[in-house]
């Protein structure tokens, strides 16, 4: 793997593939758990544990598995790493467990995931293919942890809430009150506030390009539209 | 023919192979972390009921000394639970039932009690919910004092139509905009304290033999 490839790669997944912002694929988890910081960071982390492992894990076998079969082969990979990350936060932290509930579990479901084995994984070397697993994950983990963020703030006008959950009863002291005296605000908690919040981030992300594009060359610059959604 | 069904037979191999890797490793990862699990499990509980019972109000070891209760109505149950039984000196102080609000705003609340021998709750803590953040979230202990008013009642304090929101004519507050979710709690609390005392006798004195079984 070339310097110049592992640029590409973390360009891709960072940036200009972002599977949050531009393939808006993993939706599900996107749009359930960034209702907090906390809760944003730690699913978009245990997604890119998952999606470095099982491209890692895809690739080294990909030889071996026939054509028809590759599908259900890369979904029980998935399902197997899925169900081990799900055992060990059961048994080492086990209130992130109680609060991420049902979504690890989701991971498998995900097709990020599958997406990233299908089109990369499976027809790349491994190093490259655990690379990008890891650069998508992370590009997600952004997104999530933006979007957290600012619904967080949003919604309860402070930063880091539950983070006790993750480091024990000292750090709830960690929590940063933002706006103080807050109310709160439902609608950013509640699922639309994700669907708003996300389209912001994604214009924010479009307006960015366009600017960018315009700055480098005077030719007009081709449609950067996000592909359609599929999952 | 022959040759369609021998490709058709190694890719089923193939799969199966895949599938006994997998099944392996999570086995392996199953054995190895059950310990830890069911460790961590028992200590979360084990948090919960100390807020319900304080250190030192028992000293019996109340993770051991526990009876099955069947799945019932009165505690909106549908699969046997485990209630904890706490005593000083031997004499019974507490038992730790757990219940479920079925028509929360959305969907069950899942409720932990301590309820004393004289039919009095020493109180009541909301294990797992999905009511509306910001709204009827305020049950949780995390989010609210208000689930510690119900410290310290019984039936013989207030009679059965008092166990209502004070909208419904009751003593118990709630927050205006969410009554379905209080009224839920309340509801289940004030069953709950019915069944045990439909109850109490098999609870405390089927106490006596499997504590015996302990000690033995």
């Amino acid at each position: 793997m070339t310097l110049t490839e592992m640029k590409d790669i973390a360009y891709n997944g960072l940036w200009k593939q972002n599977p949050g912002l531009v393939q808006l694929l993993g939706l599900c988890p996107l749009l359930a758990v960034s209702n907090t910081l906390v809760n944003a960071i730690s699913l978009g982390l245990a997604t890119t544990l998952v999606m470095t492992l099982s491209s890692a894990t895809v690739a080294p076998v990909r030889s071996y598995v026939p054509n028809e079969i590759r599908i259900p082969v890369f979904v029980l990979i998935i399902a197997v790493l899925v169900t081990v990350v799900q055992y060990l936060m059961n048994a080492y932290l086990y209130g992130l467990y109680i609060v991420l509930g049902i979504f690890v579990p989701l991971i498998v479901t995900n097709c990020i995931v599958l997406a990233r084995a299908e089109s990369f994984a499976s027809k790349n070397p491994v190093l490259p293919s655990a690379f990008d697993g890891m650069m998508m994950g992370l590009g997600l983990t952004a997104v999530l942890t933006v979007l957290g963020g600012l619904r967080e703030i949003a919604g309860k006008g402070t930063l880091l809430s539950g983070i006790d959950l993750l480091f024990g009863e000292q750090a709830k002291a960690w929590v940063i009150p933002v706006i103080p005296d807050y109310h709160g605000f439902l609608l950013a908690i509640l699922p639309p506030g994700a669907f708003i919040g996300l389209g912001l981030i994604i214009a924010a992300k479009n307006w960015l390009d366009l600017r960018a594009a315009k700055n480098i060359s005077s030719q007009p610059a081709p449609e950067t539209l996000p592909e359609a959604a599929q999952g | 023919m022959k040759r369609i069904a021998r490709s058709s037979l190694q890719t089923a191999v193939n799969l199966v192979f895949f599938a006994i890797i997998g099944t392996s490793i999570l086995s392996a990862t199953y054995y190895l972390t059950r310990d830890s699990i069911a460790a961590t499990v028992e200590k979360a509980k084990l948090k919960l009921v100390s807020q319900l019972l304080p250190v030192g109000s028992y000293d019996n070891d109340i993770m051991q000394d526990t009876r099955t209760v069947a799945a019932d109505e009165m505690l909106g149950t549908d699969e046997a639970t485990l209630a904890h039984i706490a005593r000083r000196d031997g004499k019974p102080v507490a038992v730790v039932l757990e219940a479920v609000a079925p028509d929360g705003y959305s969907g069950k609340i899942a409720l932990i009690m301590a309820i004393r021998p004289d039919g009095s709750l020493g109180g009541v803590r909301v294990v797992n919910h999905n009511e509306t953040p910001g709204l009827g979230d305020y049950i949780d202990i995390a989010k609210n004092d208000w689930i510690k008013t119900f410290d310290g009642r019984s039936r013989s304090l207030f009679p059965d139509e008092m166990w209502k929101t004070r909208k419904d004519g009751g003593v118990f507050e709630h927050t205006t905009g969410a009554t379905v979710t209080p009224r839920a709690v309340i509801k289940a609390v004030h069953r709950a304290l019915q069944y045990f005392e439909a109850h109490r006798d098999e609870l405390f004195v089927a106490d006596a033999q499997s504590a015996k079984g302990v000690r033995k």
